[in-house]
């Protein structure tokens, strides 16, 4: 593996990370909880395929084969998607979704910060315009767990359930290979061990403010770095890409 | 001089103030005296107004996981979370007359408040989002427009500020349009397919012809409406006509037809009975807009509670 | 089931760039400030307006009718000697 084709799979994984929870937030568009909540999940939304507009164009000129990023959001199969397992799952419940976000916004907090000294110059400068977003994202996120963790009964036990839930996905966002140790030796990539004791400090401190206890089991999912999936992936590419697949010779 | 001669004398001399204040252009202020049929009338207009963005983001939501390119999936998007902030704009607008949004939302789910007829049609394909931007919006566009000028000052600065944001959704849903007018043979045909669906519906939208339609007068006297039903109605078509000729897609009305006399178009007859089936519940997603409106806000409860829940626990907020 | 709440009104006063004038932008619903401030910024700067945001209860604010503007308002019409164009400046004077 070269450092390019390397660096061609690091974005990507970015990329898809970014665009797949955009899927699923779009989800929410006229489901939210409340009007003003509907609109904020639709930010974010909107937040995460900008991003993944930036890095899947990207990600096609690191290739080199003249793939775009409609092409590579478009036309890829689950076996070979690499966004992580996190990002993919259902929605659930609204506390499901905010769990999730924060599990996934407080990694890109940490993970964002170190990006920001890349020497791949292109990730250093999204990392910096997305660190703005990402900080609004996490406080979001924190802010309605804490509120569900300390509201009702119902509140409570809902948003636990989402935290036991998710908590075996969130190994897989630390997960590392060939592809990360190169870049990494090259300064280039995030080292994702020096980023995981920051990311547990974080997250146990919102638990605790939201009156909620961290899951003690340590066994975790993996497999997206292999594009290794849930089953949940397939359906939502089968939804995401259905126009693209009926009609290849078309236009939009 | 008994008590309600007096109340009646001073009722009288507000209200004499009040229409003269209305007659001279003058905007009313939530906490300035008004009738009560005015303030009743609003609340009906304004909620279903209000309604009709919120139950708007359906037909639309319809297609954003399936929106064929990221560009479109974001324009889409952007554009219904416009609608969610405009149904909140006019939510607003309407509590400055003494309802809450809790009441406007029981009401709406209840019946008893309406929404636009046009959201009980269903988005087939993805032409159909542009024949809603292009159409619906279009023809939403010209209402709204007329309205910046309405007499109650709450609606008509909620107008202003949601004319001036709407001004690229018209855009967004010809561009999907033309785009798929032009391409395979299979896009135009959705094209023309969805022209063919939303070109009637979108008439329907100004409501029923001047003759007809109930409660005008007093709108009219009010400011609250500044423009008829037909009036907006022929703008809407007069404008839209040629938009469909440089696309090459074909207006599904054998008579319309340029009339140079009155210098704008005749056109067919409106089928009003399709249009009063659909607004007595016998459209296709009737039922459906409802169901998803009850079902989203009866998941959310919880979410509402606990936060509510939270705020009492913490009161220093 | 318990009686439905979309939570309290807030009035939102949004600053388009440092320095300026708060100016009212119109109402959100939240359950507390932080959640105003949040809905605010994702109701109003969805186009990326303003630098600053201001969130007040809505049953915070008072407010003047229009039938008080002849008392409220009319009197100063007259007070034109606080307008700096009533003045009579000698010739020549410079930065005044």
């Amino acid at each position: 593996m070269t450092q390019q084709e390397a660096l061609f799979q690091y974005t990507l994984r970015l990329g898809d990370t970014s665009l797949i929870h955009a899927q699923r937030l779009s989800e929410w568009c006229s489901n939210g909880p409340i009007l003003e909540e509907d609109l904020a999940l639709t930010n974010f939304a909107l937040d995460f395929i900008g991003r993944s507009q930036v890095l899947l164009t990207y990600a096609g000129a690191l290739e080199g084969k003249g793939r775009t990023d409609d092409m590579l959001a478009y036309r890829r199969n689950e076996r070979q998607y690499f966004n992580c397992l996190l990002a993919e799952l259902p929605n659930g419940d609204f506390g499901v979704t905010m769990v999730r976000l924060l599990f996934l916004a407080a990694f890109e907090k940490e993970l964002f910060t170190a990006l920001q000294n890349s020497e791949d110059e292109t990730l250093a400068a999204l990392a910096k315009k997305t660190l703005k977003e990402v900080r609004y994202h996490l406080e979001h996120a924190a802010d309605w767990v804490i509120r569900l963790g300390n509201g009702t009964e119902e509140s409570h036990a809902r948003v636990q359930k989402a935290v036991n839930e998710l908590w075996m996905f969130t190994g897989d966002m630390f997960d590392m290979d060939e592809t990360d140790k190169l870049l990494i030796a090259a300064d280039i990539a995030v080292d994702l061990s020096t980023i995981k004791t920051k990311w547990d400090n974080y997250i146990s401190g919102v638990l605790e403010a939201a009156n909620l206890q961290q899951p003690t089991s340590s066994y975790m999912q993996s497999g997206s770095k292999n594009a290794i999936h849930t089953e949940y992936l397939g359906h939502l590419l089968g939804e995401m890409q259905y126009l693209q697949l009926a009609y290849p010779y078309a236009k939009w | 001089m008994n008590d309600t001669t007096t109340i009646n004398a001073k009722e009288e001399a507000l209200l004499a103030r009040f229409e003269e204040k209305v007659q001279n252009g003058d905007a009313i202020e939530p906490r300035d005296w008004m009738p009560e049929k005015y303030r009743k009338h609003l609340i009906r207009q304004i909620s279903q107004h209000a309604h009709s963005e919120v139950i708007g983001m359906q037909p639309e939501g319809n297609w954003v996981t399936r929106a064929p390119s990221l560009r479109a999936k974001q324009i889409l998007l952007a554009k219904i979370q416009d609608e969610g902030g405009h149904g909140l704009y006019l939510y607003s607008a309407c509590e400055t007359l003494g309802i809450s949004r809790e009441e406007m939302i029981e009401q709406l789910q209840s019946g008893k408040a309406k929404y636009s007829n046009i959201f009980n049609y269903q988005t087939l394909n993805w032409a159909d989002i542009g024949a809603v931007g292009w159409l619906v919006d279009g023809a939403a566009i010209v209402n709204q427009v007329s309205l910046q000028r309405t007499s109650y000052a709450p609606y008509s600065r909620a107008m202003v500020r949601i004319c001036k944001e709407e001004s690229f959704h018209q855009r967004q849903g010809y561009e999907i349009m033309a785009e798929m007018a032009k391409g395979t043979p299979e896009q135009s045909e959705m094209a023309q397919d969805a022209l063919n669906r939303w070109w009637w519906p979108s008439l329907m939208m100004f409501g029923p012809h001047d003759g007809d339609s109930p409660r005008s007068a007093d709108a009219f006297r009010w400011k609250i409406k500044r423009q008829t039903n037909d009036e907006l109605r022929q703008k809407f078509i007069d404008k839209t006509v040629q938009q469909a000729e440089v696309i090459g897609l074909t207006i599904p009305d054998p008579d319309l037809k340029w009339n140079e006399e009155k210098q704008c178009y005749d056109y067919g007859k409106i089928n009003w009975e399709e249009f009063n089936q659909v607004i007595n519940g016998n459209g296709p997603c009737n039922k459906q807009r409802i169901d998803h409106h009850k079902r989203v806000h009866t998941e959310g409860a919880w979410v509402r509670e606990a936060a509510e829940a939270y705020r009492l626990k913490t009161q220093n907020n | 089931m318990s009686k439905d709440t979309q939570f309290d009104s807030w009035e939102v006063f949004m600053q388009s760039r440092p320095g300026a004038n708060f100016i009212h932008q119109g109402s959100v619903h939240a359950s507390d400030k932080k959640m105003a401030i949040q809905n605010a910024r994702d109701t109003y700067s969805r186009r990326g307006e303003g630098t600053s945001i201001w969130v007040v209860p809505s049953n915070a604010i008072a407010a003047s009718t229009t039938e008080d503007a002849d008392m409220l308002f009319d009197p100063a019409n007259d007070k034109i000697f606080r307008l700096p164009t009533f003045y009579t400046m000698p010739e020549g004077a410079k930065h005044i």
